[in-house]
């Protein structure tokens, strides 16, 4: 379970809420309402007063290494830091097999593993980044636009992948401009209020 | 083989050939005949006040002025490598981290070559610590200056990148490893190249300088292939440690990438 307890992020009043295991909270708002900085926040990517908690244990109790292992933010734009999609994945021959099995779910055939990324289409280096977020079963998942370049096939796969983690137990954060993605898989609702633009002083007060 | 000493009228004679870089600047209107003049006029300052201040020290032959001359080119070095940056870390610590790393591996060097390696009496005598501190630290600085462009450009650059590794769980070290050993590389260049092109490209400075004041080629060689040792040691060092100093000033210990700890670019 997913539990926050005022914290605060730049531009937003202190937020406090909870996602049970299981359950997806899927947080809306206008772009620039800091969804972005919100799921940052949670994975301790950014630093932010106030506290959070994954089944009871505060996120500076842990390492911030350990705290990410199970707390998994999966970033709109994924990026790759190797030259194939294969060497970012975590080691291990049954690691590997579930990360090819997974890719296969989402539509991926496994031997785009081994192909460059330069040469993978955006869809496909977005459904891997994916498979790299949850192969290592991270207790939360925080996605944030996770079908944004998907046409409306492979969205459905992703969704099912997410309704499959759900099942699994993990709390889920979700942050997606589909409106039907969000309504058919939301169990609640965070609603963030549009940024406010700094008031431009007009004049000199004596 | 004996010394040969310059007259001041020598030098009159020789800055006849700076005159004709001016005329060159003239006729072709490159408008640099200030800047070579102003160059020129500092160069002359500078050599004129470093050589009476070594005089002097060497005269003293006193721990202490010794030491304040070394503290001296601690924060020479600090301005040197801090004004060099295209992307500045903010602070105090940019200026730590340039003068730090190649003043400390420079005073090992040093120390390990004026105890060990030329066992002169005692070791601190400041005509053999200071100038060979001075080319480690030289040397070394140009390294620095290297690894911290690399790692300031390579962490802004590919930001999305680490942040997806640290976002995995990996430690800053970890995500930061590409940019790291980049950055280490590029340090290392100059002191590969230089020992490279030792005595086939040119003569070192040094070596030369020796041949001048009339010691025999072969002693003066020695004394570079000391030197060149020292060199590649003090620069690896200070490379190493600007290295991982820069990354855990870019990082914190909550495994975050911090860029705002970067001054904006100028």
């Amino acid at each position: 379970m997913l539990r926050a307890e005022r914290l605060k992020t730049a531009g937003l009043p202190p937020l406090s809420f909870e996602v049970a295991n299981g359950e997806c909270l899927v947080v809306e708002g206008p772009s620039g309402a800091g969804k972005t900085r919100l799921l940052r926040a949670i994975a301790d990517l950014d630093a932010a007063p106030g506290q959070v908690f994954v089944d009871g244990a505060e996120r500076r109790e842990m390492a911030a290494t350990r705290w990410r292992q199970l707390v998994r933010y999966a970033a709109a734009e994924p990026q790759w830091w190797t030259d194939t999609p294969r060497e970012a994945m975590p080691d291990g021959p049954q690691v590997m097999a579930r990360v090819e099995r997974m890719a296969a779910s989402l539509g991926v055939a496994p031997e785009l593993l081994d192909r460059p990324v330069s040469l993978l289409s955006t869809g496909e280096r977005q459904r891997l980044a994916l498979v790299r977020a949850v192969v290592d079963e991270p207790r939360v998942l925080l996605l944030d636009e996770p079908t944004a370049s998907l046409d409306v096939g492979s969205a459905a796969l992703v969704e099912e992948l997410i309704r499959f983690q759900l099942l699994a137990g993990r709390a889920v954060v979700l942050v997606s401009h589909d409106t039907g993605l969000a309504a058919r898989l939301a169990h609640a609702r965070l609603q963030l209020a549009p940024p406010v633009t700094p008031r431009r002083a007009t004049g000199v007060m004596p | 083989m004996t010394y040969v000493p310059i007259e001041l009228s020598g030098l009159a004679l020789a800055s006849v050939l700076l005159i004709l870089s001016g005329a060159i600047s003239l006729w072709y209107r490159l408008g640099l005949e200030r800047s070579i003049a102003v160059a020129a006029v500092r160069m002359v300052v500078q050599l004129a006040v470093i050589g009476l201040v070594l005089k002097f020290i060497f005269e003293v032959d006193a721990p202490l002025w010794t030491a304040l001359f070394a503290l001296l080119m601690l924060a020479a070095t600090g301005y040197e490598v801090t004004s060099r940056q295209d992307r500045r870390i903010k602070g105090w610590q940019a200026f730590a981290l340039g003068a730090g790393p190649p003043f400390a591996a420079g005073l090992v060097a040093t120390v390990f070559a004026t105890t060990a390696v030329i066992g002169n009496d005692p070791w601190y005598a400041p005509r053999f610590l200071l100038p060979v501190l001075g080319m480690m630290i030289g040397n070394a600085l140009s390294g620095v200056s290297l690894v911290l462009d690399t790692v300031t450009e390579g962490l802004s650059r590919e930001q999305a990148a680490v942040e997806a590794r640290l976002a995995l769980g990996h430690s800053r070290f970890e995500a930061a490893s590409g940019v790291l050993r980049r950055a280490l590389k590029s340090g290392l260049m100059p002191i590969l190249t230089a020992m490279a092109a030792a005595g086939v490209v040119s003569l070192p400075g040094m070596m030369t300088g020796q041949i001048l004041a009339g010691i025999s080629p072969v002693q003066a060689a020695k004394y570079q292939v000391m030197i060149m040792f020292l060199i590649a040691g003090s620069t690896g060092l200070a490379v190493l440690m600007a290295g991982i100093g820069s990354i855990l000033l870019l990082t914190d210990d909550r495994h975050r990438l911090r860029l705002d700890r970067l001054a904006a670019k100028g």
